[in-house]
């Protein structure tokens, strides 16, 4: 029996998330909660249960299965959460697809099997798998099950990681990692404790290590309108990566407010509404700072 | 949206492109009338051939003719342009018909009280009950009328002739005396003793080579004029420009061309010949027009007569000549089959060469180059991508994708070469051969290969399920294979299914074999023979056996909506046992009228094909198994064999309309699955597993497969994405994948479109096997095009 771990989506014909096509492989849990996380679902450490809205046909076969009764059908069909101890009883009922467990238990060889498919598309394209998340270093066990099984298979890998996690698994995972998309998001500590509920201390110290160490990275920086788009904040970003040996580029990722429709869908607040996304100029102004620290930056 | 595209043409191209986009969809009498008087004039006892070769040269001698001021390349198959002559004698229009034409709102052509009246006085009184299209459904059965009827079956040669083809590199290298030639060579040596058709081939090689004479006469005819012209002309730079047209036409078509200008000219005479001889299927077409203008493109640039510009201003003045030809006007079934003025000439560009090296030159740029400035429907254009070919090549042809105009579609032209192999063709017939009007294969020049008809695999499922009743028209169509309720696993369903299919199938090809009698016996085109190799040395037509090769193809159309409701029967029914046989027809004969639920069952919670799900997967295989061994290998009566190959059309919208409720889900009278692709909207793993899915119907057993795939256009905004295009496309022809073709507009675009058509007229859209105004679609064809899954965000 394989080592299994919990995942929440695998993405093929994945073309943004490493060099070629690639199929993307999402852990469920984040030690970090940042406000414009794109995939909230995947931020707790269990399946959770998402609702949406526009795709219920209020059947209600939802109301009659819940074993807790946490659901009631009010114009739409509503779940009590303090009730609810996500079973998926409902998720299973509802064929529309409005009640969805995300987040589910796979072993290395269902996650293989089903990456393995997509090999013919990789060769040729330079591509791979990349494993995100979520958080992939907190199921560090299984990821590296998985790092294995993709070396035995001469799959590439590429891993897209908060860095907040000790330098110890990082350090083991090393080897079997081709390339880190690295993300780095706020410079100054106290603001990063602010809009990600953890400090930057240990992950500008593991991007350290691991770039002395000699691991290929691509350094990931989400422009947030009004949270880190700052100048200062983007040169100090800019200034810190220079100062790195063996970084591969940095890729600047515009906001999209994509997201917001799954806080609905999770019963959460999203709390960047009023945040809309960069126009083209203000992109290109945030890529000449980094250009003028000659890095290689793009945007995706 | 094209202004950014087409704003380098030079002045001259910008203007006769406009005046070709501009010009109105027209029905002419002229052809019609001329043929009439041909035919109540000239007939006398004669042979069939010889009748119809002096036709042909009474057509090209008595048309009106005309070149166009700025024009380089002349010619025109109507009276003006986008002027479509009528075939008469093939198909008669009804006074009625033409009302139609003149008025209905999608594809219709102007039809002048003239033209009416020459049809009332002249062709109907004359032509009426006489046509090829009444001697046909005289001939048929009443089994394959009722089948017919009911939409298990389309044919394709009920209204237009057999052309389906594509010429070789014959003409850049012989003239049309050069053809007389050898038709006189080959007349030599009739063996009168030995040969019992003999006789017979002589009249055939007589008929060719009077159409040879009349080809040469009717360039004549232009050249005349346009030294006509040359002399009234008072612009010196526009006069010599006339000079040169009448100095090509006395050369070509008579003699082999001696630079690009001529082999153009020569071509686009070849091809209005063709077309005007017969309404062949998919027009005409070139063929390797890389290859075979490379030689002329070369020695121009070499000895100063050409440039890169001025060779690229012929080819759009060669171009613009096959948008003013819109497909021939249908009579009876109005736009319900195919609603389109697309008359399917394509132009293959790459590929492998002869001695099968890289086939990619500095011309294949060239031409892609004209296609995206140029962004006309017509010629469609086609990349054949063999893995010798560059990189650079694929992603030239993605950056004119991404613009969203449908073209050019991609095909692999290593497994083309296979599949011809496989059905018989010389390796080097094989590499020289492709691709043409949607996505079928044959062998350039050397072959007669027809799409005969579509066939309908969900149909014939929904007998099945009916015993070999049809509720639609109330008929026991097919054979009685059971009460299905009855039947206690999934392979007795399947085993009915497959005598159903047979018994059709059966239906169909003895159709054809008559009606490809019908057509060698009243209606050869020596014209297309002459082209055609071993027509000339064999002394046979094109329609009877002259080509050197021969293919019937019949075209499966639903496979992934046949494959989606036997997972649904196999899982729901024998599997899981959901639900009850019994239960499950109701709910299909009620359409699923108060079984919702039930419906969302079958949609979601069931294998669906082009997930890359070996479940449902395997299911499009074995049906894909049957209907090969139903069809394949069975002989034509031109010494050729039946093959098959999945493509659509626009026919999944017609065959959808007649076929009942199926147990995927599907409502009654919705489009079925078009070409290879999944269910629209059933694909969720993305393009990667739709491609794997897809490879495996073993594709190199037929003669052509389309798969569709929609992406939003930011996917393509990067060069990430380009790149991602081009790695999915040699990804899935690694796999054996034999064509994709991509729509490049966003779902909200299209349906801002539907709402507001006049302000999205030049929106074109790839529909299966071409591209076509999206506002020029039926209602329901725009719907189902707006539900194909569309990729984006990954």
């Amino acid at each position: 029996m394989s080592e299994t771990g919990m995942i929440f989506d695998i993405k093929k014909y994945a073309i943004n998330d490493g060099p070629g096509i690639r199929t993307t492989v999402f852990f469920q849990g984040c030690p970090l909660a940042c406000q414009w996380c794109h995939n909230p679902e995947s931020q707790a450490n269990k399946p959770v249960l998402m609702y949406r809205a526009n795709r219920c046909v209020l059947c209600g076969a939802c109301v009659e299965v819940c074993p807790q009764h946490a659901i009631t059908l009010d114009g739409f069909s509503s779940t009590d959460r303090s009730l609810c101890n996500t079973c998926g009883v409902c998720a299973e009922t509802c064929y529309n697809g409005a009640r969805e467990l995300s987040g589910y238990q796979v072993s290395v060889d269902e996650v293989m099997s089903e990456v393995l498919r997509d090999t013919p598309f990789y060769e040729g394209s330079g591509g791979g798998v990349t494993f995100s998340g979520g958080e992939p270093l907190l199921q560090h066990r299984f990821l590296l099950e998985l790092l294995r099984a993709c070396r035995e298979h001469e799959l590439p890998t590429v891993v897209d990681t908060s860095g907040f996690a000790a330098w110890e698994v990082l350090n083991s995972l090393r080897e079997y990692i081709e390339l880190f998309l690295f993300d780095l998001k706020i410079m100054d500590d106290e603001r990063h404790i602010q809009y990600t509920g953890v400090s930057n201390r240990l992950i500008l110290s593991n991007l350290r290590q691991l770039a002395e160490a000699g691991s290929a990275i691509t350094v990931r920086i989400p422009l947030i309108p009004g949270i880190n788009d700052d100048e200062e904040n983007l040169r100090a970003s800019g200034e810190f990566i220079r100062s790195l040996p063996n970084i591969c580029g940095v890729e600047l990722m515009g906001y999209h407010d994509l997201a917001a429709a799954k806080y609905e869908a999770l019963g959460l607040e999203y709390q960047l509404k009023q945040v809309s996304a960069h126009g083209k100029d203000q992109l290109l102004r945030s890529v000449k700072i980094f250009e003028h620290l000659c890095l290689q930056v793009k945007i995706s | 949206m094209a202004d950014t595209q087409t704003q380098n043409l030079t002045e001259r191209v910008s203007k006769l492109r406009l005046q070709s986009l501009n010009a109105v969809e027209s029905l002419s009498s002229e052809r019609a009338e001329l043929l009439t008087d041909f035919y109540q004039k000239k007939l006398g006892i004669m042979s069939v051939p010889v009748l119809r070769a002096m036709s042909f040269a009474w057509l090209l001698e008595h048309k009106r003719i005309a070149i166009y001021d700025g024009e380089l390349i002349v010619g025109e198959k109507g009276d003006s342009p986008k002027a479509a002559p009528s075939f008469p004698e093939l198909c008669c229009h009804t006074l009625e018909d033409l009302d139609i034409l003149n008025t209905r709102s999608l594809t219709s052509f102007k039809v002048s009280p003239a033209t009416r009246k020459a049809y009332q006085e002249k062709v109907i009184p004359f032509w009426q009950g006489k046509s090829i299209r009444d001697l046909l459904f005289a001939e048929m059965t009443p089994e394959w009328k009722d089948a017919y009827d009911a939409g298990i079956f389309t044919e394709f040669m009920e209204q237009r002739a057999p052309g389906h083809t594509v010429l070789d590199d014959k003409i850049y290298h012989h003239g049309m005396l050069d053809f007389q030639q050898k038709i006189n060579a080959s007349l030599a040596k009739l063996d009168y003793l030995d040969d019992p058709e003999a006789y017979d081939k002589q009249e055939e090689l007589k008929a060719m080579y009077i159409t040879a004479g009349a080809l040469i006469r009717f360039a004549e005819r232009y050249s005349a004029l346009a030294l006509e012209l040359a002399h009234q002309e008072s612009d010196p730079t526009r006069k010599s420009e006339l000079e040169k047209i009448a100095e090509v036409c006395t050369h070509i078509p008579a003699h082999a061309p001696r630079n690009l200008q001529e082999a153009l000219q020569y071509y686009w005479f070849v091809h209005l010949g063709v077309t005007t001889e017969l309404n062949t299927w998919d027009s005409y077409c070139p063929g390797r027009l890389d290859q075979h203008l490379l030689p002329f493109y070369e020695k121009g640039l070499a000895d100063g007569t050409l440039t890169r510009d001025t060779a690229k201003e012929l080819l759009c003045c060669f171009w613009i000549k096959f948008n003013n030809q819109p497909a021939p006007p249908k009579v009876g079934v109005t736009a319900a089959e195919s609603g389109t003025y697309t008359d399917f000439a394509q132009i293959n560009v790459g590929g492998l060469r002869a001695d099968g090296s890289d086939g990619v030159n500095e011309v294949s740029y060239l031409l892609l180059d004209v296609i995206e400035e140029m962004r006309l429907l017509q010629p469609s254009s086609s990349i054949q991508v063999s893995r010798k070919n560059p990189d650079r090549f694929i992603k030239r042809a993605a950056k004119i994708i991404r613009t969203g105009f449908g073209q050019p579609s991609i095909f692999n032209a290593d497994l083309i070469a296979q599949e011809l192999m496989r059905a018989g063709k010389t390796l080097v017939d094989a590499r020289c051969g492709g691709s043409s009007g949607c996505v079928e294969v044959g062998a350039f020049g050397k072959e007669n290969y027809n799409l005969t008809g579509y066939f309908n695999l969900p149909k014939v499922l929904e007998l099945t399920l009916h015993n070999g009743y049809d509720p639609r028209t109330g008929k026991q169509l097919g054979p009685q294979t059971g009460e299905v309720a009855k039947f206690t696993d999934f392979d007795q369903l399947f085993n009915a299914f497959e005598k159903q299919m047979l018994y059709f199938v059966d239906i169909k090809v003895r159709g054809n074999q008559v009606i490809e009698r019908l057509y060698a016996n009243y209606m050869p085109a020596p014209f297309l023979s002459l082209l055609t190799d071993d027509c000339i040395s064999s002394g046979k037509d094109y329609h009877n056996g002259g080509a050197r090769y021969n293919t019937s193809y019949i075209q499966g159309v639903g496979i992934g909506s046949i494959a989606d409701a036997l997972a649904a029967i196999k899982t729901h029914v024998y599997e899981q046992q959901t639900f009850k046989m019994d239960d499950l027809l109701k709910m299909l004969d009620a359409n699923f009228e108060g079984h919702e639920r039930a419906r969302q069952l079958l949609l979601n919670r069931t294998p669906k094909y082009g997930n890359d799900d070996d479940a449902a997967d395997a299911l499009m295989v074995r049906v894909f198994e049957s209907y090969f061994n139903a069809v394949d290998g069975r002989r034509n009566t031109k010494g050729g064999e039946y093959h098959i190959n999945m493509l659509p059309t626009t026919c999944h919208i017609y065959f959808g309309s007649v076929t009942g409720a199926l147990p995927d889900g599907r409502f009654a009278g919705k489009p079925l699955s078009e070409g290879v692709s999944p269910v629209q909207g059933a694909d969720q793993h993305g393009p990667t597993a739709v491609a794997r899915s897809v490879a495996k119907m073993d594709q190199v057993r037929t003669g052509g497969t389309l798969l569709n795939q929609k992406f939003t256009p930011q996917v393509l905004d990067s060069e990430e994405g380009l790149n991602g295009l081009v790695q999915l496309v040699r990804g899935y022809f690694n796999l054996d994948g034999h064509h994709i073709q991509f729509n490049v507009v966003d779902a909200e675009t299209l349906k801002a479109a539907q709402t507001n058509p006049e302000q999205y007229r030049s929106l074109i859209v790839r529909v299966a096997g071409y591209s076509d105004y999206f506002c020029d679609l039926s209602k329901q064809l725009q719907d189902e095009i707006i539900t194909r899954t569309a990729y984006d965000g990954f």
